[in-house]
């Protein structure tokens, strides 16, 4: 007997011991149910933060854009004639830097940058491609899109005259790193720009037509003098972009789009799978529950005449309820333990035979620690309410009517 | 120290139906009386000391322990000064298996006090000596006779210095010779520290060793004197 364990503590772990097969078969049925559940949640959330980080590789979480203009009769447009709406032309995003600095002071945001995008032709020799210029702060714009890991050959070097292209961009142009090429804009501005780098987002429209410059050489070139045409926005939780894009219309007055918004058959698929997986995790604690409710009942038969015993001795009825709770508990946490040990060796298998035919592997799966401590909690837990209905039993049991047996 | 006035115990047998099984026992027992309770079955006996040991409340009467009338105490209540006042000795022994003898012997002392200390495992210790089992004080329940488990199960029973000590046939399940020395031992006790004995028993022999016989029949005290 460990002289400062309590006595109930003692009780329940020399019950548990005692009753050994009945004891080892529940705790491995846990540790089944809750190695499927760490396997199944390391698994989704690998695959799902995988395919959310191709999504974002060339997307910013939240854009904010001007509102649309619209043309205002100047008489009640019920009299006059159809209104026609009015073609949007490029605009600069009124007071941009008051708004920059507002958001940049919300917690909810990580990264704000201001860019200057608009339609243009890059000509090099007899290739005319059309492509849409981004003028950017590379400082800032890299915290959305992570343009700097992206550069296949060359520098994200972005001074006046420089500029990054795509790889399927300079493919047409037959251009590389340091050759030069020529750029229009529809208002007719023209420049010469040296390529510094070339860029690969893994998206092949997106690498044939972004074409970034510096900011200013941007709003010259587009005519959009110390103005921006766009702000991107990155969260600290992307799933909150939806309602942080609602929150900054009120606030700012500007069209916000979320990637939620952009990507919504991809998020809705995204949503139900996780909606699945949770029913199919509810489904598998519920079974686990039903588990240990099962053995502990048929321990309180067992033990009835021990339980008479102890409450003739003077064990109150609290003292019994514990007893049978902290064996519901116990056997929770053991099977948490085996179950993560388990989805560890299955983790470490799927690393190895899941691999595409080159052996990268399919998709990166992080294991997170708090998912195994997620798992403790919750199946000791889950064990401990089980072990609710039994317990009251034992604690309940008339020590007469059990000691006759 | 130990009086009850009266006391009647009904049971409900289905719907309306009451069957009373004890009708208006009045009973004393001084400080180190050693009491024989006998009887037919099916006459009361085991009724009546599962209300002498606090398991079970009477219908009626009154039931005073050491001057404590306990008909107005609580549940809890009882249960502590069941734990502190009465030991108990069952036919059937009933150590709990999962626990060494010592170990068993301490349990009365860990419910009450919550933790396992030096103390209680010295007087554990103590306790096993004076039934001759120190040599076993390792041993589970399995692992021991049936006299031996019963010399386990009244150092439990003595664990907490009770005044009462209430044992339902406690050598109905041994041989003579087991139960002789279970016997001696009992009366040992009773000797050597004033432990008042109420002993539940068929067996005429030890009961005519009792200081007192007390007859129930059909619920009703018959008889109530000493052996000739």
């Amino acid at each position: 007997m460990t002289p400062w364990l309590p006595f109930e503590w003692i009780a329940a772990t020399r019950f548990l011991r005692e009753g050994r097969a009945q004891s080892l078969l529940i705790i491995v049925g846990v540790g089944v149910g809750v190695s499927v559940i760490v396997f199944m949640s390391a698994l989704l959330s690998g695959l799902q933060s995988n395919l959310v980080r191709r999504t974002l590789t060339s997307q910013s979480h939240i854009v904010l854009l001007p509102q649309e203009e619209i043309a205002r009769p100047l008489r009640d447009a019920t009299l006059g004639p159809l209104l026609q709406k009015q073609a949007q032309r490029l605009r600069s995003i009124d007071q941009w830097q008051q708004i920059r600095s507002h958001l940049s002071q919300m917690p909810e945001i990580a990264a704000v940058s201001p860019s200057a995008a608009g339609p243009a032709f890059a000509v090099r020799g007899d290739a005319n491609k059309s492509v849409t210029l981004i003028g950017i702060e590379p400082e800032h714009y890299v915290r959305i899109i992570a343009l700097n890991e992206k550069i296949v050959t060359g520098q994200l070097l972005l001074s006046a005259g420089e500029a990054v292209i795509g790889i399927e961009l300079a493919r047409d142009l037959g251009a590389g790193v340091g050759d030069k090429f020529s750029i229009t804009t529809s208002n007719g501005a023209t420049d010469t720009l040296i390529i510094t780098g070339l860029f690969d987002l893994g998206n092949k429209g997106v690498n044939q037509r972004n074409v970034y410059v510096g900011l200013r050489s941007a709003q010259t070139l587009l005519d959009l003098v110390g103005g921006v045409s766009s702000i991107d926005l990155s969260l600290h939780d992307i799933y909150t972009a939806e309602s942080m894009a609602l929150r900054i219309t009120r606030e700012t007055g500007l069209q916000a789009d979320s990637w939620i918004k952009t990507n919504a058959q991809f998020f809705t698929a995204l949503n139900s799978q996780r909606i699945s997986s949770n029913i199919i995790r509810f489904f598998i604690g519920l079974s686990v529950a039903f588990g240990i409710a099962s053995v502990l009942v048929v321990s309180v038969v067992q033990r009835s005449k021990e339980i008479g015993i102890l409450r003739a001795m003077g064990a109150t009825r609290g003292q019994m309820l514990r007893i049978f709770l902290l064996q519901g508990g116990i056997v929770g946490l053991l099977g948490s333990f085996l179950g993560s040990t388990l989805a560890w060796f299955f983790l470490a298998a799927w690393r190895t035979l899941a691999v595409n035919p080159d052996g990268t592997p399919l998709f990166m799966i992080t294991v997170e620690p708090w998912l195994f401590a997620i798992s403790a909690g919750g199946a000791s837990l889950v064990g401990i309410l089980a072990a609710l209905i039994p317990a009251r039993r034992a604690a309940r049991l008339d020590p007469v009517v059990a000691i006759r047996g | 120290m130990l009086q009850l006035d009266d006391i009647h115990k009904s049971y409900a047998t289905g719907s309306e139906v009451e069957i009373e099984v004890l009708h208006g026992i009045n009973l004393q027992l001084r400080r180190g009386e050693f009491a024989a309770l006998i009887g037919p079955s099916g006459s009361g006996k085991s009724t009546l000391l599962n209300l002498i040991g606090l398991l079970d409340r009477a219908s009626r009467g009154r039931l005073l322990i050491d001057g404590q009338e306990t008909g107005s105490l609580d549940d809890s209540a009882l249960t502590r000064l069941r734990g502190s006042r009465i030991g108990f000795v069952f036919q059937h022994h009933h150590l709990i298996p999962a626990f060494t003898a010592l170990e068993n012997v301490m349990m009365p002392m860990l419910v009450e006090r919550g933790r396992p200390d030096d103390e209680m495992r010295e007087r554990a210790a103590t306790l096993l000596e004076q039934v001759g089992l120190s040599a076993q004080a390792g041993n589970k329940a399995n692992q021991m006779s049936g006299g031996q488990q019963q010399r386990v199960a009244i150092a439990r029973a003595l664990a907490m210095r009770p005044s009462l000590v209430l044992a339902d046939e406690p050598t109905g399940n041994l041989d003579t010779k087991s139960a002789d020395s279970v016997f001696a031992l009992m009366r040992e006790v009773n000797v050597a520290h004033q432990t008042t004995f109420l002993i539940v028993t068929h067996d005429a022999r030890l009961a005519a060793r009792c200081d007192r016989i007390i007859e129930l029949v059909d619920g009703q005290i018959v008889s109530d004197k000493s052996p000739v």
